[in-house]
This record gives structure tokens, sequence and C-alpha cells, in this order.
């Protein structure tokens, strides 16, 4: 009955199809309700008066000149929500050791960075808000800030916040055995101190925040641009003493996420308290220019590594020290440690090589809070072991890609464990890079690099192979205590008129997950695609689940609308049995018609069935259950998550006396296992590419010795636009996991997770014949001039 | 961010203008295209207590030329030096500039005169005056008066122009048949302010420089002429080695501020590769 998932040619087959997106029309044409868009009776707009110092104690705060502006309503302080909400505590109990100071929504005692809110105004318009947030003096006591990663870890240091004892918030040591007798007998040795910059994600909506408390009943609904509106719900409901099922999270359309939106940030959990003061809805949405000082950051990693490698280029081992700065307090629930412990735990992982060495020291400092977005990790662990690779080839005399060929973990090894621990199920790594190969049509790239050179255009080729992580178990967050689900849950109905509507806990961004999960009920339920809804982001009606990040919608999100889907259809098949006495297992649903299985002649329509079900119940037998709703839960059980890999190529041209790139070209071959929609896949992976490229060449939070943030605007922090993103091709092979019927892992990382590191290999090919190298991201005009010795 | 509350004034004429920003005791701001202001204002580094639209006043639009000048209305869009063809015929360099400006978004709104009044460094119009030495025609309570681009530029963001006066026109002497032009600037991303750029216009015979008006962006507080780079031109045969004594003399030109993401000696070393291939460019064509 079920035909092989992948399967193209049977009715309702969408699975494995590049359809288009029902939502996009409906955002096209402006039709979109984000939480900006959203207007509420009595509803007031809240603004931040902001620390202008990096680190300072709060001496005195006099609002009584802003209470007394036209149109406010409220002017609180961290004193006044003290009162109402508790203290968080940015730490996993995974993480031994693992310490961070307690925080709350504005500051009673002391900013931490440049930009910390610190005093609310809430007023009947934004503008009055902002008016009277310039009215209230607030007295500062200047105190050293902390902003060196170096000078941050020494014994006598200032401290980033008080209430910690040293400015070191996590400390992580992994350690084969074996290494030092490694690197003494190898007989090449290669080592480099490699530069991530802080970036952040810049999504095109910006944080958005609508909390609505209704004192008659108890209640407060919360409409939030998050990707978590089930962990919002519970933070919500736990830090200001609300009953759950009091607290209701509702996330409507959303501009982008990746990562971001997922963190708790202080002017939100502001927000809720202010609106439980006002007793109105009360709206806050961050301009550009606050984002830059409050969004999470991300990165930020200073990483000396070196690589052991025997006479015929076989890799030997490989020692690392991560360091990392983070902000002031470790970012609450999911902490600010994860991103450090993946790129020690990633480092080298599509490599066959067993001995491993690596110290992770996660630091305080006064500057914005860091965490999750996009490819935790995966950027910097695949930068530094993809050019470790690449000097590791030049020593032995070997291309890169034959570098690759020689140590990749081959494709018939699997199941196997990297040195880290992580163990993988079944990856592609060989056959990926034979497809890139042939993609880029590497030899002859090589063979035109040659000639150009010859005539003074120095172009570049890097390859770069990665390992990503998807489909987390509650091994991720679970275990660590965080109320943070890595099931997921759904509910389908088949309406009277014989549609289905699936109401499903994995959420929306702009990234297509709606669309998959349509694609996938109709499938696997029997219906055109057109005849399903689905309804996401509403903690009131979806059931509760994990929502969408650490690329798990696909995985764990598709694989419970597949199961749903089935039960579902399985109880259609049974009430078509008894309404035309036949046997179920003799009966299928196809196109929302219950045929004959065999022969494929029509029987009844699923409105028909629908339509007795609802309506003429009294036709059927007393023992008939006609169930046409399910609900439906699915946990991965399995591997503790589910890798996927890839490989990616780029392609450079230097201007080597301006310092400029230009990136030609850009390939991409991945393996996310079973494809629901080739369409998605592609726009995730080219989108992940150009952040990574972003990162490569020019996304950099830049600060000032004194903590101050050099570039916040977007006239001055600068992300990749069309103009300079080349072709990006991509390529795909399938693995699917065996864990799930699905069978489909994680996409929207991999395009991050390796466009920076093949970036920063394919400059440095372009500049090893000038006898420059660069170790440091984004490569901008000055560190290249600066490396290739012309300024 | 919102904009603090202003006053809104949108005069006939440019009397009008004058008086209004007179009755407003200087608290006030001329607005146009509004491409720099209305992000100032938004984020409160401006809050003027009024705006005075000057975007409807028929006198300062119009573009014709009188007498071997180029005279470009005020509010003269940043599209019409892209696409007119009296810029394109006697202003050339004005036309080999404009794709660079921003994109087309802010060019149809953008005003030649408000980037020639605000006279950011990094902009490259106000620089074109100064390389096709154009002249502002100003007018203010005492009537109207021209400045010379060469007077016209102070300091950062700092011009001739007095509190109230009010840019009526942009003068530009047109291009003669032996005029060769060409511009170019080096920016991270597409349209973004440059790191450098530059504008020439040299006057040829013979492969020889008679004259040479050279004008650089985003190279100091103000739009620069490099007069020294010029001397070393005039005169001389347009070949690699006078490119290499223009590119010498222009270091005696330039001061450069210093900042972390781009040191004075990265400013002075792309000022000097961008002289160096544009000059390349006419010698090639000629």
């Amino acid at each position: 009955m079920n035909a092989p998932l992948g399967s193209l040619d049977r009715p309702n087959s969408y699975i494995g199809r590049a359809v288009t997106r029902p939502n996009a029309k409906r955002l096209l044409a402006g039709r979109g309700r984000y939480v900006t868009d959203l207007v509420l009776p009595r509803m007031l707009h809240a603004a931040f008066l902001r620390s202008p110092y990096a680190h300072a104690r709060i001496v005195s705060i006099d609002v009584e000149a802003a209470r007394a502006m036209p149109g406010v309503r409220l002017v609180a302080t961290g004193a006044d929500l003290a009162r109402l909400c508790t203290p968080w505590v940015g730490t996993l109990d995974h993480f031994k050791g693992m310490k961070s100071a307690p925080q709350l929504p504005l500051p009673v005692e002391e900013v931490l960075w440049s930009g910390q809110a610190v005093v609310a105004v809430v007023a009947d318009s934004r503008a009055q808000a902002e008016d009277a947030a310039e009215a209230v003096l607030v007295e500062f006591e200047e105190l050293p800030p902390v902003a060196d990663i170096d000078t941050a870890r020494e014994p006598d240091a200032a401290r980033a916040a008080a209430g910690i004892e040293d400015n070191l918030c996590f400390r992580s040591r992994l350690d084969t055995g074996g290494i030092d007798a490694l690197f003494a007998g190898a007989a090449h040795v290669v080592e480099e101190e490699f530069h991530f910059g802080r970036h952040t994600a810049v999504t095109l909506e910006p944080r958005a925040i609508l909390a609505d408390w209704d004192a008659s009943e108890g209640k407060l609904t919360v409409h939030h641009a998050t990707q978590t509106p089930y962990q919002f719900q519970d933070l919500y409901s736990r830090h200001y003493g609300i009953s759950e099922a009091s607290v209701r999270v509702i996330a409507p359309d959303l501009g982008g996420s990746f990562g971001m939106k997922l963190h708790v940030y202080h002017e939100d959990m502001a927000v809720v308290g202010l609106s439980l003061l006002c007793r109105r809805p009360v709206k806050y949405v961050a301009d550009r220019m606050e984002s830059f000082v409050s969004d999470i950051h991300a990165r930020d990693h200073r990483v000396r590594a070196r690589m052991a490698v025997d006479d015929d280029g076989t890799i030997l081992a490989m020692d690392v020290d991560d360091v990392t700065a983070i902000g002031a307090f470790s970012t609450y629930p999911r902490t600010s440690a994860v991103e450090g412990n993946q790129v020690i735990r990633l480092m080298g992982a599509p490599y066959r090589f067993r001995n491993y060495r690596a110290e992770l020291s996660v630091v305080f400092q006064n500057k914005v809070q860091t965490s999750q977005y996009r490819a935790v990790g995966h950027p910097v662990a695949c930068a530094v072991t993809e050019r470790l690779v690449d000097l590791a080839a030049a020593r032995a005399g070997l291309d890169p890609a034959a570098m690759r060929e020689r140590n990749l973990i081959p494709d018939d090894a699997y199941p196997c464990s990297s040195p880290t621990g992580y163990q993988f199920e079944a990856l592609s790594h060989q056959a990926s890079l034979v497809r890139l190969k042939a993609l880029m049509d590497y030899d002859a790239l090589r063979a035109e690099q040659a000639a150009l050179r010859a005539r003074g255009i120095h172009r570049g080729i890097g390859i770069a192979s990665f390992v990503e992580i998807s489909n987390p178990s509650p091994a991720f967050y679970g275990i660590g205590g965080a109320r943070i689900s890595a099931q997921d849950g759904a509910t389908l109905s088949v309406t009277p008129s014989g549609e289905v509507r699936c109401l499903i806990s994995v959420t929306e961004q702009g990234q297509g997950t709606e669309t998959i999960i349509g694609q996938i009920v109709a499938d696997q339920f029997g219906v055109a695609r057109e005849k399903v809804r689905v309804i996401t982001g509403d903690t009131e009606i979806t059931p509760h689940g994990g929502a969408t990040w650490a690329c798990r919608g696909a995985g764990i999100g598709g694989e419970t609308a597949l199961q749903a889907a089935r039960r579902l259809r399985d109880n259609v098949l049974a009430l078509a049995a008894t309404i035309l006495q036949a046997r179920p297992g003799d009966l299928d649903l196809r196109d929302g018609i219950v045929v004959d299985a065999l022969s494929g002649a029509e029987r009844v329509s699923l409105a028909e069935v629908a339509r007795i079900a609802y309506f003429r119940s009294d036709t059927l037998p007393p023992d008939a259950r006609a169930q046409l709703s399910i609900t439906h839960h699915y946990a991965p059980q399995g591997y503790p998550f589910a890798f996927t890999n890839g490989i990616q190529g780029c392609h450079v041209e230097l201007d080597a006396d301006t310092g400029l790139v230009k990136v030609l070209k850009h390939w991409v071959v991945e393996d996310c296992g079973r494809i629901i929609n080739p369409l998605l896949v592609d726009e995730q992976v080219r989108g992940g590419v150009v952040q990574g490229l972003g990162a490569a060449f020019f996304e950099e939070c830049r600060y000032d010795d004194n903590g101050q943030l050099t570039n916040g605007s977007l006239a001055d922090y600068l992300v990749p636009m069309a103009c300079e993103m080349p072709d990006i091709v991509v390529g795909h092979i399938e693995t699917p996991t065996a864990d799930t019927a699905l069978g489909a892992k994680g996409c929207g990382e991999a395009g991050t997770a390796a466009a920076s590191a093949a970036a920063l290999n394919a400059v440095n090919d372009a500049m090893a014949p000038l006898g420059a190298s660069i170790a440091q991201i984004p490569m901008t005009p000055e560190r290249l001039l600066k490396s290739l010795g012309k300024i | 961010m919102k904009a603090r509350a202003f006053d809104y004034a949108r005069p006939a004429s440019v009397a009008e203008a004058l008086a209004a920003f007179a009755e407003a005791d200087g608290d006030a701001s001329y607005i146009a295209g509004g491409q720099s202001l209305v992000p100032a204002l938004a984020l409160r580094l401006q809050a003027p207590a009024w705006l005075i639209d000057i975007g409807h006043i028929a006198e300062l639009r119009g573009i014709a030329v009188e007498a071997g000048w180029l005279r470009l209305g005020a509010l003269t869009r940043h599209v019409d030096a892209h696409d007119h063809p009296l810029i394109a015929a006697h202003a050339p360099l004005l036309a080999l500039a404009a794709p660079h400006v921003a994109h087309p978004a802010i060019r149809n709104r953008g005003t030649l005169g408000g980037s020639v009044a605000l006279a950011d460094p990094a902009s490259e119009f106000p620089a074109m005056m100064l390389a096709m030495g154009a002249e502002m025609e100003i007018a203010g309570p005492e009537g109207i008066r021209r400045v010379p681009a060469d007077a016209f530029f102070l300091d950062l963001y700092q011009t001739a122009l007095e509190p109230g006066e009010l840019l009526v026109a942009l003068h530009i002497p047109v291009a003669r048949p032996e005029h060769r032009c060409a511009f170019d600037e080096i920016a991270r991303r597409r349209g973004d302010y440059a790191l450098a750029g530059c504008g020439i216009i040299l006057a040829m015979s013979g492969g020889v420089v008679e004259e040479a008006r050279i004008a650089l962006l985003s190279v100091g507080p103000t739009p620069l002429r490099a007069h020294a780079a010029e001397a070393a031109l005039t005169g001389a045969a347009l070949d690699a080695d006078a490119i290499r004594h223009a590119q010498a003399a222009l270091m005696d030109d330039l001061d450069p501020p210093d900042a972390p993401e781009v040191p004075a000696a990265m400013r002075c070393h792309l000022a000097r590769v961008l002289l160096g291939r544009l000059l390349a460019q006419i010698a090639e064509a000629a």
C-alpha cells in the first residue's frame, strides 16, 4: 500500500517534487501578518533608554520628567520589573562547571554592555515613548570594561559582571590520547592561528513582540516574532508565575530568524511585565540600531590549531585550542556555550584520523551576548579543519582535492564515529567530492587558473568538506534540564467537505516549513496538495513541540506529519470499509477518492465519507468509530543526531592591488537524506551560502577598546548584496536516514557551514603565488592588502 | 526610531523659502529629496523645529545650456545625471559618476543640489563639481551669488552656504572636444560609499596633457582637488612615466584620516592605484 517514498509516478506523489510555496503569493501581495502589522484596541508602545557604557554601575535613575511627558503611561525600571519576574540563569546541567550571573528584564545595579536596555517607557505612540526615554536621567559610574579575551582570563582581571568569581563561563577538554607522540613523529605539522569575527543575523524583520495581559481572566497572550512559541509559553509562565495554560504565544508570519529569534531577550521579557503593569497590550519592535546592540551576536572565536600529517598526506591527528567571548551573560535558555562546544566537536569530522585533542574556553566580556545562529559552530570548525587540510596538502605535495580523496571517511565505512564521539549513521563524503569535481569541472578550472596566473590574473579555487548536525534528540537540550522539546506534534482533521487541516508544532520563518509539511500530509494521506491547510505557531491551537531550530523541521516535524497522515488515512479507510461493507486493507485513498486498492476503481469520495461521518452518523452501524481527527507525536529515538554532509567549492578572483575579491562562482553538493522539495532545499542552501560568504568577506561587529560597537548600522555593517553574490550551483546526493520512514535530515545550515571555509581556501589559493596568506574572516580589503604587503 | 516632532512648510518660490527659514529663527532645514536628511531625522541626529520642503519650487528645476555653461537646477535628480542627454553631452564626467551613486531607488529621489549642499566627502557629485570647475548659484537674503567649487567645500559637511542660504543651481562649463574624462571608485559593495573615488578631466592635444583636473572623494574631510598630481601631468605626454609621476605626486595631495578598518595608508594606496588605472585608461583610449 505504501509506494516507495520518492517515487514520483503515483497519485499525490509530492515528496521529492519541486512545488512552489502556497504562502508566497500572500506574502508578495502584502497580505502577510507580521507582529509589526498587528494593532490591538488600547495598544501602547514601548521604547527603551539604553546604556551608553559597556560597563557601569547605576547610581540613580530619575524618571519624574519622563513621566510627565505627553502620552506617557508608564516608566519602569529594573526594580519595578524585578518585583514581577523571577531571574534566569543561562546554564545547562550537562555543561559541567558552567556559570553565569542571574539576569532580570532590566538591570537593577549594573549595566554590562553598551546598548543594554535600562529603563522602559510606555506611551500612546512609539514616538512619544522615544521622546520620554530621552528625558529619563540615569547617573552611571563607569567601570572598567572587559574586552580582551586574554586579559579577561588573568587572575586579577576586572570581572565582566558582579556575582561571578572570574570571567571563565565554561571550559571543556577532549583528548583521545596519543597526541604528543603523533605530532612528535609526524612527517609534517601544519599550524595556524585563526580569527573569526563577531557577526549577527540581520533578519529582514527585526525582533518584535506584542504582549497582551487580560486581567479579567488572568490570561497572557503574546504575539511574538519567534521560532519557538512553546519554549516562550513555558518561560513566560514560569518567570511571571502564570499557569502555562493561561499563557498563549502566537508566532505569526516571520521575516527570517536564523536562530536569532529563539533566545530570551531582556526587552521581550520586559514587555510582558509592562503589559502586566499597564493591563493593556504593549508592543515593542526593535529598530535596526537596537537590533545591532541587542540581538545575539555569534562566532567571535580565536582558534589555535595544528594538524599532524604522514609522508603520504594521511592526516594523523589534530590539536585545537578555541577561545570564544560571549558577552557578560550566557544566553538563556540555550546558553552561549553550545557554539564553542560544537566547534571543538566538529573539528575534523569528515576525516578518518582517530587522535584528537581540544580545549575550549568560553569567556565573559562586556559586549552583546553571543549565542546560537545558523550553523552553530560549524563554519569555525570547518574553516579551521579545511584550511589545515589545504596547508597539509601543500606540504605533502598533493592537490587539495587529492588530499581529501585520501583522507575523507570512505562511503562504505558506516556506521562509525568521530574522534570526538559523534556517531555517524551513513554519510557520502567520497561521492560528494566526485560530484563536486564534476560540477566544477575541477581539472579544467585548475588549468585555466594556471594560464591566467601567467597573465597576472589571480584566481583561486577552494574546497571544503563538512558535516552538519541535524534532527537533534533530547541529548541536545532536554538532558541539560532545559524545557525545550525534541519531539513534535500534529493534529490532523478531515473537514466535512473532505479537506485536511494540519496543526503542527514546527514553525515557518520564510523557509517553507508549511509547504513541505503540506506536501508530506497530502502525499501520505492521499489528497491533492491544495486540499491540505497547514497551520503553525500558536500554542493554543497547535500541539506542543520543539518547533524550528537546529535543522529539525523537515526531519522531525516531517516524520511527525508522515506518521500522523498515515494514521488518519487508516481511520478514513476503516470508516469507508464500514460504509462500503469492504475490508480496509482492500481499499486505498488516492487523490481524495477511496478506491479499490488493486484495480483502482473508484468506490466513494473522501467528501462523501466525511459527509456521512459528520451529518449522517445515524446511517452507520452502532460500533462504527468515525475518528476523522487524530493527534500524533513523534520523537527521534535512534541516533542522537542525524548528521548530514556535503562539500563546497568556491572560485574567486583577487584584485591584488585593491584587496577586493570577486566571487566568480560557488558550488555545493549536499546530502540531506530524503529531499522533500528540491526547490526549497536549493534555496535553503543558496541562502546559507550567502550568509557564509557574508561572514567570509563582509560581516563583522567591530568594537573599540571601550566595548563600543563602532559599526552598528546597515551603512557600516556590510551584509552581502545580490550584486556581490555569485551564481550558486547546488547538487545533491541522497542518503536517507533509516531512523525514520521519511528519511529526511536537515539542510538549512549546510550552506553556511562550509561557504566561508571554501572562500578562505580560495582566497589563500589565489594569494599563494604572491607569498601571502590569511587566517581571519571577514577577509576585508584592509586585511588582504596587509597580508599582501601593500600597506 | 521615530523623528522628533517638527513643523512643515512648503513654499512655492525661493523668496518664500528664504522667508520661511528666517521666520523659523534658523531652527529649520531645507528638504528636497530627503535621502540623507530623512535618515538623520529618524536617528534623531538632526531635529530641526521646521522642515522647509523646497521640492515644489519651479525655479529650482531645469537643465539647460546657456553661453558655454550647463545649468542644472538644484532639484535635478541623480537619475538625470545618469540619463539626461544634455548632461551626457556637456558634463560627461557627471554621467560617468552617476551609476556609482547608491542605488536606483535613491537616485530617483536624491537631488544634485542636496548632495552638493550636504558636501559628504564620500559622495560622488561634490567631488565631480571640483573636477568640472563648476560654480554654485546661491540665493540668500542679500540676493544671488556664485561660488566656484574650489571655494565651496570648506570642511567636513561645511560649505560656503551661510545658514538660511539656498543652493539654487549648479553651473558647469560645457565639456570641450579635447577633453578626456574618466571616473571610478573602489567600494566593497556596489553602491556603497567608496573607500576611494576619483574623477579626471584631461585636456589633451596630440598625446600631451594641456590641462588636468583631478578630484577625489572619500580621502579626507572634504572632496579634494589633487593639485600636485595635476601639476605633474600638465605639459607631459601621457605615458607610463607620467602616470607614475602623477601617482607619486598624488601622495602630496593626500592626508586622509586614520581608522582601524581603513588606515590612512590604505586610502593613499587605493587612491594611487585608482589614479594610475584611470590615467592608463585615458592613455589607452587616446
